[in-house]
């Protein structure tokens, strides 16, 4: 290659711009974990009537307390984000206090969650009672079973940021953390709106 | 203790199945035994298993799509055999319930673990070239891509010895794959091995989208990006948009399968037509996803040996993009005759019949790239010429097939596997052949052997023609498709010309291997020492064969399309630049394939219900995921001397041969 077609790139210049190319990527990969609830919610919309003979919705869900668990993860959401002012602070301590205060908000909401289903498994509703119901658990427990991912992802992260401080890669993780809690809290509020309101309207 | 799992698993009483189990046993043990005694284990390790350089991780897709191949072809010509013999009242010698294991293995592995890996490795290999990158995106996540797409073969190939595969077709469908009616562990080998598979396709989709966005050398804007990397982007856009379908749907028959639910089953409200639906939403998409770099590596062949550009770049940037945009609006034509209504149907049929004319345009395409120019008949150009025959038939029955009408008549019938192998042989493999022959010296600085790479060509091209074509002639004469023993006599004869068409690609499947064979021992005489065989018109033919592990010393600056071209026509190629520096790279990692083993381990585990396993395994899983996290020492320097050193031999090598 002859000297005019090169660029003499800076010492480095190709791999060191690997932040913005890291969140890119994840939020190619939250699109695609976004198609994922796709399915579960047009699964969810086909099978919503398909209760045979079993109980719907409106019999099962209790609305005050679904709403506890929406306010919990809300709030989770806005101590995520006095985590993430933090971090642009360059205060690792109160980082790592805000990720505690939104562990055990998720933590709470989660807990919420299985208390629900257990009670619908002792009713006799459980996901094996009708396709509505099989569409329901697989919908609400995916979105828990994403919850508890990030509960584990936060925890480490606490972690790497009492060891390593708030170095590129650990804010680098952090800003792809928050922007996988504040994407399972627009899926809760999609839940929220099409499973419990919406028997209720 | 070990759930479901007992020595009865193991299918004792059949002897094709223990014959195919006792070579595998002694093949593997001779494996084994040779690296061992090559004391080649440490290399192994260090610059294979553990590599994340994209060139070696595609060659090792390559390696094993062609290993699955050999498997995959195994069952083809066993029913093939089948369907000769088993006729007026003859058994064949294949029972049932063996047979239709066979059938569904056969359509699994060439999809799954033949195309897609062939596609994901020439990507591997080419793209980070074609744009001017060091690496992809993500090194770590791609090594562990591959693991664990090695990870479903693996489980695809244990399920022939212990247990059993499904026995319900390729896309497995329900009520029948329900627990119901498949209660053996079948389709749990199929759900697992798909969805460990899958999971790393999808990553390597959003892996080559950020490395083809953002990764491109400087000045090459997107109208200046190589076709084949354009074919690669639009593919990647696919993956990442259908891939997690399959994944929620596999996952939702899972749940049905362990949990009891009721997603897709005959009872309270299951909906079995919701599974088909959703599956080929993925399903059409992922036809297009193994065909469009296919159809990008036909244009950089066609180009090259035809001594000119490739002719309508732009149109053939907007075909492939439309084709990727029209694949999510076709899918129900898999189901015509599902009840959906006229008007509905007649939506889809139109849809479908309109993709044909993005990919008549890239036809004609690279007709007129062939027109008026210097054609060299290398293997690559027979390959190409091939498809552009074989794939217009494909394409043609397929426009038949579009119109509901016919369709009501032909579906289900070897009609319809006489096309879609029409266009997944005469596209896919054909294209993964043909780039395989053009890129081969790229990789490995020899070129490959041209006797028998054409000898092999036209063994596949005759056979292709013999097994398929009586299949059309079959499917009109009412056949369908799956049987295992059928009562017409008029069939057989056709059955008979298919099984030599069969044993025809048996030797151009053989012939590559020998091709292979041929090629690494005559090395030294087939030396490409200028890194550029073809004469080439884009970048990756601008550094050496094979390319260093850094590619390029200094990130080329982009003018022009087809860069290296007019690099060589104006004499700026080759030249030895003044100084070299330092090359940022990402050190290998044995993460990958450490979580794709308790991956592996985990789904074995889910398949048997060895419920302990699987939690211990999905805690390897996670824990090694979570341990790579804080390694913080993921890359290197590559020192300026070192660089220096080897672009010097390269300057050697090309001094030596002007």
């Amino acid at each position: 290659m002859a000297a005019s077609t090169l660029s003499v790139v800076a010492h480095g210049g190709h791999h060191d711009d690997s932040g913005p190319r890291t969140t890119l990527g994840f939020w190619i990969y939250l699109m695609s974990d976004c198609l994922i609830f796709c399915v579960l919610f047009a699964t969810f919309g086909v099978l919503m009537d398909a209760t045979a003979g079993g109980p719907s919705g409106r019999q099962l869900f209790e609305l005050p307390f679904v709403l506890g668990e929406t306010a919990l993860l809300l709030a989770s959401s806005f101590t995520f984000g006095l985590g993430m002012l933090a971090m642009q602070a360059g205060h690792p301590g109160r980082v790592i206090a805000w990720l505690a205060a939104t562990l055990a908000l998720g933590a709470g909401f989660i807990g919420m969650e299985i208390h629900e289903f257990a009670k619908l498994v002792q009713e006799g509703s459980g996901p094996g009672t009708s396709a509505f119901l099989s569409s329901y658990f697989g919908l609400v427990g995916t979105h828990g079973l994403h919850v508890l991912c990030g509960l584990l992802w936060i925890a480490v992260m606490m972690h790497q940021t009492w060891r390593f401080g708030l170095d590129a890669v650990v804010r680098r993780r952090l800003a792809c953390l928050s922007l996988f809690w504040h994407f399972l809290d627009l899926v809760w509020i999609c839940v929220f709106t099409f499973v419990y309101l919406r028997e209720f309207a | 203790m070990f759930g479901k799992l007992t020595l009865d698993a193991v299918p004792w009483h059949e002897p094709i199945i223990m014959g195919v189990m006792v070579a595998v046993m002694l093949g593997g043990l001779a494996l084994l035994a040779a690296v061992t005694r090559a004391r080649a284990w440490p290399w192994l390790w260090k610059e294979w298993i553990t590599s994340v350089d994209h060139k070696r991780i595609g060659v090792m897709y390559i390696v094993l799509a062609l290993v699955m191949l050999l498997r995959g072809f195994a069952d083809a010509l066993m029913m093939r055999a089948q369907q000769a013999f088993a006729a007026n009242g003859a058994a064949g010698y294949l029972p049932p319930h063996h047979y239709d294991q066979i059938f569904t293995a056969h359509g699994v592995i060439m999809i799954f673990f033949v195309a897609t890996p062939f596609i994901l490795g020439l990507m591997n290999v080419i793209v980070p070239l074609q744009i001017g990158a060091r690496d992809v995106a993500f090194p770590f996540v791609n090594s562990l891509s591959f693991w664990l797409s090695v990870a479903g073969a693996v489980l695809v190939m244990m399920s022939m010895f212990v247990g059993d595969f499904a026995a319900t077709g390729w896309v497995a469908y329900p009520p029948l794959s329900e627990l119901g009616y498949s209660p053996t562990s079948g389709v749990d080998y199929y759900i697992w091995s798909l969805q460990i598979s899958g999971l790393g396709t999808t990553l390597t989709g959003i892996n080559f989208i950020v490395t083809i966005l953002r990764m491109r050398a400087p000045g090459m804007t997107l109208m200046k990006m190589p076709v084949f990397t354009w074919t690669a982007l639009i593919t990647n856009i696919l993956v990442v948009a259908v891939f997690p379908v399959l994944t929620a749907t596999l996952a939702l028959l899972a749940a049905d399968r362990y949990l009891g639910m009721h997603f897709f089953t005959n009872e309270l409200g299951g909906n079995a037509m919701m599974y088909i639906n959703l599956i080929w939403v993925w399903g059409h998409p992922e036809v297009y996803i193994l065909i469009l770099p296919c159809f990008g590596a036909f244009s950089e062949i066609i180009a090259t040996f035809s001594g000119k550009p490739l002719f309508g770049y732009k149109s053939m940037v907007y075909a492939t993009s439309s084709i990727g945009v029209l694949s999510f609006f076709v899918w129900l034509h898999h189901f015509f005759t599902m009840g959906s209504g006229a008007n509905v149907n007649a939506f889809f049929g139109i849809m479908t019949s309109i993709i044909s004319i993005p990919t008549g345009v890239k036809l004609f395409n690279w007709l007129f790239t062939m027109f008026r120019g210097r054609i060299r008949f290398h293997t690559a150009t027979l390959w190409t010429i091939g498809f552009m025959v074989t794939f217009a038939i494909g394409g043609m029955t397929g426009v038949l097939l579009a119109v509901p009408g016919a369709d009501f008549v032909l579906h289900n019938s070897l009609f319809l596997v006489a096309h879609f192998h029409n266009v997944i042989i005469g596209g896919v493999l054909y294209g993964c052949f043909a780039a395989m022959s053009f890129w081969f010296p790229k990789v490995f600085g020899f070129t490959l052997d041209e006797f028998w790479g054409k000898v092999s060509f036209w063994c596949w091209n005759i056979g292709f023609n013999l097994a398929f074509m009586p299949l059309y002639v079959l499917g009109f004469m009412g056949m369908t498709r799956r049987m295992n023993h059928y009562a017409v006599a008029a069939w057989q004869p056709w059955l008979v010309v298919a099984l030599v068409g069969a044993l025809v690609i048996f030797c151009g499947i053989g012939a590559i291997f020998v091709q292979l064979y041929v090629s690494i021992r005559d090395r030294d005489q087939n030396r490409d020492l200028t890194g550029d065989p073809w004469d080439g018109r884009s970048l990756e033919w601008a550094t050496a064969s094979p390319a260093p592990f850094y590619n390029f010393a200094h990130v080329p600056r982009i003018t022009s399309l087809e860069q290296h071209w007019d690099d060589k026509q104006r004499g700026r190629a080759g030249v030895r630049p003044a100084a070299y520096e330092d090359i940022h790279m990402p050190r290998n990692t044995a993460a990958g394939v450490v979580i794709s083993a308790f991956g592996t381990a985990l789904c074995f585990a889910l398949v048997w219900h060895i419920w302990w396993l699987a939690v211990a395994s999905l805690a390897g899983v996670v824990a090694t995921f979570i341990a790579r996290s804080y390694d913080r020492d993921v890359d290197w320097w590559v020192p300026a001397s070192e660089v220096e050193r080897i672009e010097n031999a390269r300057h050697a090598a090309l001094a030596e041969v002007a």
